[in-house]
């Protein structure tokens, strides 16, 4: 490969460059630090990003001079793509003996007991601390919502997180030491004019490279953040074939607000920054975002990849479907635009040709007559996979409803419109009547299943309740949501 | 071992909230576990070959594709097992591996061992095993109707409760409902096995009971027990679940050293553990209760029936110990419990927080709850009204005098400091001018046996050197999974030696150190380890008293070990300068301790005795707020008192109340396990599976410790035990649920709720309080 190519990863551990050849290339960051470094500070819980005690954190060049700090699972994530960052582990924070403020926050509150999660609560703080000056409970609590511990309750973990800025500024691993000229300068130093590239996995810097060695090999595998496409390999035991990662591709990186407000999300966007952009332009969205998945999969995850997965348990789709979202197809040179609800066909079946491939979504911007929400079902508020997912978008004229676009997951093989519900709607007066007949209307619009999640009963009855939750939240004053319910003092 | 007349300073470390011995290694990453250790490179990794199916004759099993995947090294099955083929600790009937028949999905049929865990995980897959299906049990029901049992059922009988029954002024039947519990500690199951001379094994087992690991090794492999050697230094959480589950990996993990002659690490990944190992037994109970016009019980009836699973493993004392805990806190006079150890065709269920216990209380507690709304009172009332009391009402149902009775206190002080009556008015009033978010608020109490059941398993031993440099080396029974026992242990050591905890170090489990373990289990291990250093300690300061006495010319009573020195007489010398002194002297330094819980004894056949040393108390109030349209439902606030007699550790019992509640409020609310028609669990992963996570600790949470409180009996330094009890505080928060879904109904209704109370449960208790016709479907 010589000057087109360069085939060993690179990336910084502890202030120094490690190069990394010939490791498969679904070799998981966990898998690495574990059974090639012997670093076994970093634990596996699950091997499927949801307990979070592989927790890393992963510093990246975000503009000329700063490194931005995310936490993600390492037990998913492909080695290679962390080519050109900063790995950070558990091993890394202490000053020799000199445990780093997050640590001896944790100490001092009692914070651990059999200590195997420990690990990956002390990473996501430490994300948390690198990224603000301070932070209240709410932070300190959303921060740790991709973290299980069974042994504590918690509550110890909220006080060290509530408590870590308190300490004083320890030399190793301070915010400013984080953002020090050694540090910027040495991930600059990993920056490469050429792609990454070994047997099996490529990563182009253009899409037209992209779409071209796509084109050329349309058996390859796209790979995003991986937070699927991992469990493929650890939970499923499959042999990928070649792996081409899109993380590099400078065009896929950004999110573009276009003059009519709509939102153009490109496929490397990662969760997190996508649901900070649609939230920032839909606040309705807000709950949504916060109860997709966890911190660290959202800083893996794209919003693309979640869509172009096709699962119909996926939270976006709903939501985007309803706000009428359309995505941008390319195949070679050919590109072409899809609603994205005329994309999804049937069961992990989308309306994609062999080599083509999601370059972006748009997110349009609902105008002001159209009342939005999206809510999901699921047994645990934090970090689980919905049991019905459902998307309202509603545009009232007058007292009438002009236009109504109803989607909902989990309770067909894709995510799908409410296609007879929203009938029932339009034209009536928004009120109570038209919102139970559209309720009565979704028994036939939907056939779902039953399974470890909840009963097709359930999903139906709870799809329903949704419906009158929308109705109600523009109808009554009354606290509608548990956590608006008044606790006693 | 208080006929020593040395003092000691009061207070020093006992009572101190010292940090977790391990804390500083657990937030570096520093803190060693199985899968930690660095192993030669000759090490194989192995995996199991599973049963896909839940009951069936094996046909035929050809693993030639399997020994054929390059990197496998070699596979074992029960023609590999030269002794017993068999884990199971009481009734030998759990094999590790099938042979012949296979009774749950998930049941290892072999195991195979690579050069990679990938390797062997990948391999074992290749399989092709034959089976002639035969029909599956996988209801508590459908076992009952069939006569499907593991053990033969239990009657426990006091009193007419029959007739009182007939003849009670008012009576009411209902049925409980709880589900199972996945273990879910970080740390999957593992064991790392490594062949030593002349046919002898070390295993570093992640386990809470290393005597059990080395005898169902020995017994598989037909060795003496003196050729395995069994050591843990730390578990990632074990909760019961690496009780008498992890004699089933390291055995397997031997089968394979012994026959590969290299070290075996066998890991279960999540799925793998979550699919193969036992977990909380799901019960059903079906009462029927009389009682009066105040809420008095006068008699009550009840059918308990646990899901064992497939075999006996710990089911028999599991449901002992229930039997033993239907009567929690109350006095029942005339009372009948029948209970059945179903057997159905899914993983055998085990040990867990609580042992049993929980799900018997549950049965009272719903009782209760129904007479309250029967007769439209508060639960609390009802509860008071039938609370053990002055004699007679004293006296359990197995016969044991509840002499340390602190209900009526606990119960008082809760109720004002939580200010319940208040709240319930609050609530009240909430409730009707809302529709749609319905606020629960319930009390609930805890009374909790102390010992083992069974008498003989309450014996512990410990293993205490003085080096001359004055540092101590500590070893005992007890195992550590991060409840903070080596802490509490070497708390009792450094006081009894006035030395600063860092004197005082403790070193991994091991079988060879101290022999003939019980489990570090029933909450027992700082009072049966905690006990047992203790004696070690006092043999070597009698020793080293002895030893001052007779070098100085000074009185016994006048020597003194404080702050890492030693008073004899007007002379004052370091700890270590009186070591080395007697060191020189020729006086042993390293002593064994041993302790057996006094007063205890049951006769398990006539479930009659005194099965506990002691009883330890708690009061939980919790609030919800239950969201009527989808059934989710929130804990926002819980108040608790909780009773660990004088704490030896305040900061490790807190982690341990809190961490017990939480873990019991996964339990009863979204911790759903869920198996298709064909008997396989699809909820085996964190993925489906939904332990609490942080959110779900209440913003609003005022956790207590009782204070002066000692215990009465003559425990480790006054303090009682906590491991288990707090976890059955969770009742409380199940109870909330219910009283927000009652709060949708008539004044008197009851809802059906059934735990775990997952939203989906939630809505349908909801839906039962509707007029027939106005079921879920309604448009």
């Amino acid at each position: 490969m010589g000057e087109t190519a360069a085939s060993t990863i690179r990336f910084v551990l502890d202030g120094e460059i490690v190069e990394v050849a010939d490791v498969a290339p679904t070799t998981t960051v966990l898998e690495w630090l574990r059974e090639h470094r012997h670093r076994t500070g970093t634990k596996e819980g699950c091997a499927e990003g949801d307990c979070g005690a592989c927790t890393v954190v992963l510093g990246e060049l975000d503009g000329a001079d700063r490194v931005r700090y995310r936490a993600v699972n390492s037990c998913i994530r492909f080695l290679p793509t962390i080519d050109g960052k900063e790995l950070v582990t558990v091993e890394s924070l202490a000053d020799g003996d000199r445990l780093h403020p997050v640590q001896q926050a944790m100490v001092d509150q009692h914070a651990s007991q059999c200590g195997f999660c420990t690990p990956g609560f002390v990473m996501s703080l430490f994300a948390l601390y690198q990224q603000k000056q301070t932070a209240n409970r709410e932070e300190v609590v959303e921060a740790l919502a991709g973290n299980l511990c069974r042994c504590t309750g918690y509550r110890p973990i909220i006080d060290a997180g509530c408590a870590m800025n308190g300490y004083a500024i320890p030399q190793r691993w301070s915010r400013d030491a984080a953002q020090s000229r050694e540090h910027v300068e040495l991930l600059r130093s990993l920056e490469r004019p050429v792609p990454l590239a070994s047997p099996g996995f490529h990563a182009p810097r253009t899409l037209a490279e992209l779409a071209a060695l796509y084109e050329a090999d349309p058996d390859a595998l796209m790979l995003a953040g991986g937070t699927d496409i991992g469990l493929w390999v650890t939970k499923h035991l499959r042999e990928l074939p070649t792996l081409v990662y899109l993380g590099d591709v400078r065009e896929l990186q950004s999110v573009e607000t276009r003059t009519d407000g709509s939102l153009r999300i490109g496929a490397a966007v990662s969760l997190t920054d996508a649901w900070n952009a649609i939230v920032a332009n839909v606040p309705a969205l807000a709950e949504l975002a916060q109860r997709f998945a966890s911190p660290p999969v959202r800083n893996s995850g794209t919003l693309v990849g979640n869509i172009a997965n096709g699962s119909p348990i996926g939270d976006a789709m709903p939501a985007l479907i309803a706000l009428g979202a359309t995505i941008e197809l390319r195949r070679g040179a050919a590109t072409r635009t899809l609603t994205l609800e005329d994309f999804y066909l049937d069961y992990m079946k989308k309306d994609l040709a062999r080599g083509e491939f999601v370059v972006a979504v748009n997110v349009p911007a609902p105008n002001a007559a159209t009342r939005v929400a999206s809510y999901k079902l699921s047994k645990r508020i934090d970090q689980d996979i919905s049991a019905v997912c459902a998307a309202f978008a509603i545009e009232v004229a007058g007292e009438r409803i002009a236009a109504a676009r109803i989607a909902y997951g989990g309770m067909a093989a894709i995510p799908a419109r409410a296609k007879r519900a929203e009938a029932a709607l339009v034209g009536k007066p928004f009120g109570e009547a038209a919102f139970a007949a559209a309720a009565a209307a979704l028994a036939e619009d939907f056939k779902p299943l039953s399974d470890m999640r909840a009963s097709a009963a359930y999903r139906l009855q709870g799809a329903q309740n949704l419906l009158r939750r929308f109705h109600l939240e523009h109808a009554t004053q009354q606290a509608l949501r548990t956590d608006a319910a008044e606790v006693s003092a | 071992m208080n006929d020593l007349s040395t003092k000691l300073e009061v207070g020093a470390l006992i009572g101190e909230p010292v940090r977790h011995e391990s804390a500083h290694l657990h937030v570096s990453g520093r803190a060693v576990y199985a899968d930690d250790m660095d192993l030669p490179p000759s090490t194989l990794h192995a995996a199991f070959g599973i049963s896909r199916i839940a009951h069936g004759r094996i046909k035929a099993m050809d693993l030639s594709a399997v020994l054929a995947t390059p990197g496998v090294v070699a596979v074992a099955t029960a023609q590999d097992i030269p002794g017993e083929n068999n884990y199971g600790g009481i009734v030998h009937d759990d094999p590790i591996f099938a042979e012949g028949l296979v009774q749950y999905a998930g049941q290892p049929l072999f195991a195979v061992a690579a050069t990679s865990m990938t390797i062997a995980r990948k391999a074992a897959l290749k399989a092709k095993v034959e089976y002639e299906e035969l029909p599956a049990i996988l209801t508590i029901r459908d076992a009952i109707a069939a006569g499907s049992y593991v053990i033969p059922s239990q009657i426990l009988a006091r009193g007419r409760a029959r007739e009182e029954l007939a003849r009670a002024p008012h009576r009411l039947q209902g049925t409980m409902t709880v589900g199972g519990q996945d273990h879910f500690y970080l740390e999957g199951q593992i064991a790392v096995a490594l062949p030593g001379e002349d046919g002898t094994l070390h295993v570093h087992s992640s386990t809470q009971h290393p005597t059990e690991v080395q005898n169902v090794i020995a017994h598989a492999l037909a060795l003496p027990a003196h050729a395995v050697v069994v050591q843990c230094r730390r578990m990632g959480g074990g909760f019961g679940g690496k009780e008498s589950q992890p004699a089933l990996i390291a055995a397997a993990a031997c089968v394979l050293a012994r026959k590969t002659q290299r070290p075996v690490k066998l890991r279960l990944e999540r799925d793998a553990d979550m699919l193969i190992t036992g977990k909380r037994h799901g019960f059903i109970a079906d009462y029927d209760v009389g009682f009066d016009a105040t809420g008095r019980i006068t008699a009550l009836a009840v059918m308990l029936a646990s899901n064992c699973g497939y075999s006996a493993d710990l089911s028999g004392p599991v449901n002992d110990r229930a039997i033993c805990h239907v009567d929690n806190a109350y006095y029942l006079e005339n009372i009948e419990i029948l209970s059945h150890r179903c057997k159905t065709h899914t993983v055998s269920n085990t040990a867990f927080r609580g042992f049993g216990g929980p799900q018997g209380m549950l049965a009272i507690e719903q009782a209760i709850d129904d007479i309250a709304r029967t007769l439209n009172m508060d639960a609390v009332d009802v509860r008071r009204r039938n609370y053990y009391g002055a004699s007679p009402r004293d006296v359990t149902p197995y016969g044991q005098y509840v002499e340390d009775n602190i209900l009526e206190r606990i119960t008082d002080d809760l109720e004002k400091t939580s200010r319940y009556r208040e709240r319930r008015a609050e609530i009240a009033q909430w409730n009707a001018a809302n529709a749609t978010v319905k606020r629960g608020l319930a009390f609930t109490p805890v009374k909790f046996g102390i010992s083992f059941n069974a008498t003989v398993f309450n014996q512990a031993g410990a293993l205490v050197h003085i080096y001359t440099d004055g540092s101590v080396l500590l070893n005992h029974g007890g195992t550590e999974m991060g409840q903070g026992l080596y802490t509490k242990v070497a708390q009792v050591v450094a006081h009894e030696f006035g030395l600063p905890l860092t004197a005082v170090r403790t070193s991994a489990t091991d079988t060879s150190k101290v022999p003939n373990t019980s489990a570090t289990a029933a909450s027992s291990g700082a009072d049966l380890n905690g006990k047992a250093a203790q004696a070690a300690c006092a043999t070597l300061r009698a020793r080293l008293v002895e030893h001052a006495c007779k070098t100085h010319g000074a009185e016994p009573e006048q020597v003194r070990f404080a702050d890492g020195h030693v008073q004899i007489g007007g002379e004052r010398m370091t700890f270590a300068q009186l070591v080395q002194s007697a060191y020189q002297a020729r006086v042993p330094l390293s002593a064994t301790g041993f302790y057996a819980t006094p007063k205890i004894h049951w006769d398990r056949s006539r479930l009659n005795g005194r099965p506990f040393f002691y009883f330890a108390y708690g009061v939980a109030v919790s609030e919800v707020a239950v969201d009527t349209l989808t059934g989710e439902a929130q804990l926002t606030r819980v108040d608790i008192l909780h009773d660990v007699g004088l704490s030896l550790n305040p900061a490790i019992d807190r982690g341990q109340i809190e961490g017990g509640f939480l873990q019991g409020v996964g339990w009863l609310t979204n911790e759903e396990l869920w198996w298709n028609a064909k008997g396989e669990l699809k909820t085996h992963a964190p993925s489906t599976y939904k332990i609490p996570s942080v959110r779900d600790w209440p913003v609003h949470a005022d956790v207590r410790i009782l204070e002066q409180a000692p215990n009465p009996e003559d425990t480790i330094h006054r303090s009682k035990a906590v491991g288990e009890p707090p976890l059955m505080l969770a009742i409380s928060t199940l109870h909330a649920i219910r009283d927000a879904v009652a709060a949708c109904g008539a004044a008197d209704a009851i809802p059906d709720l059934a735990a775990p109370a997952t939203p989906e449960s939630v809505l349908r208790a909801l839906d039962s309080l509707l007029p027939p016709g106005e079921g879920a479907e309604g448009g």
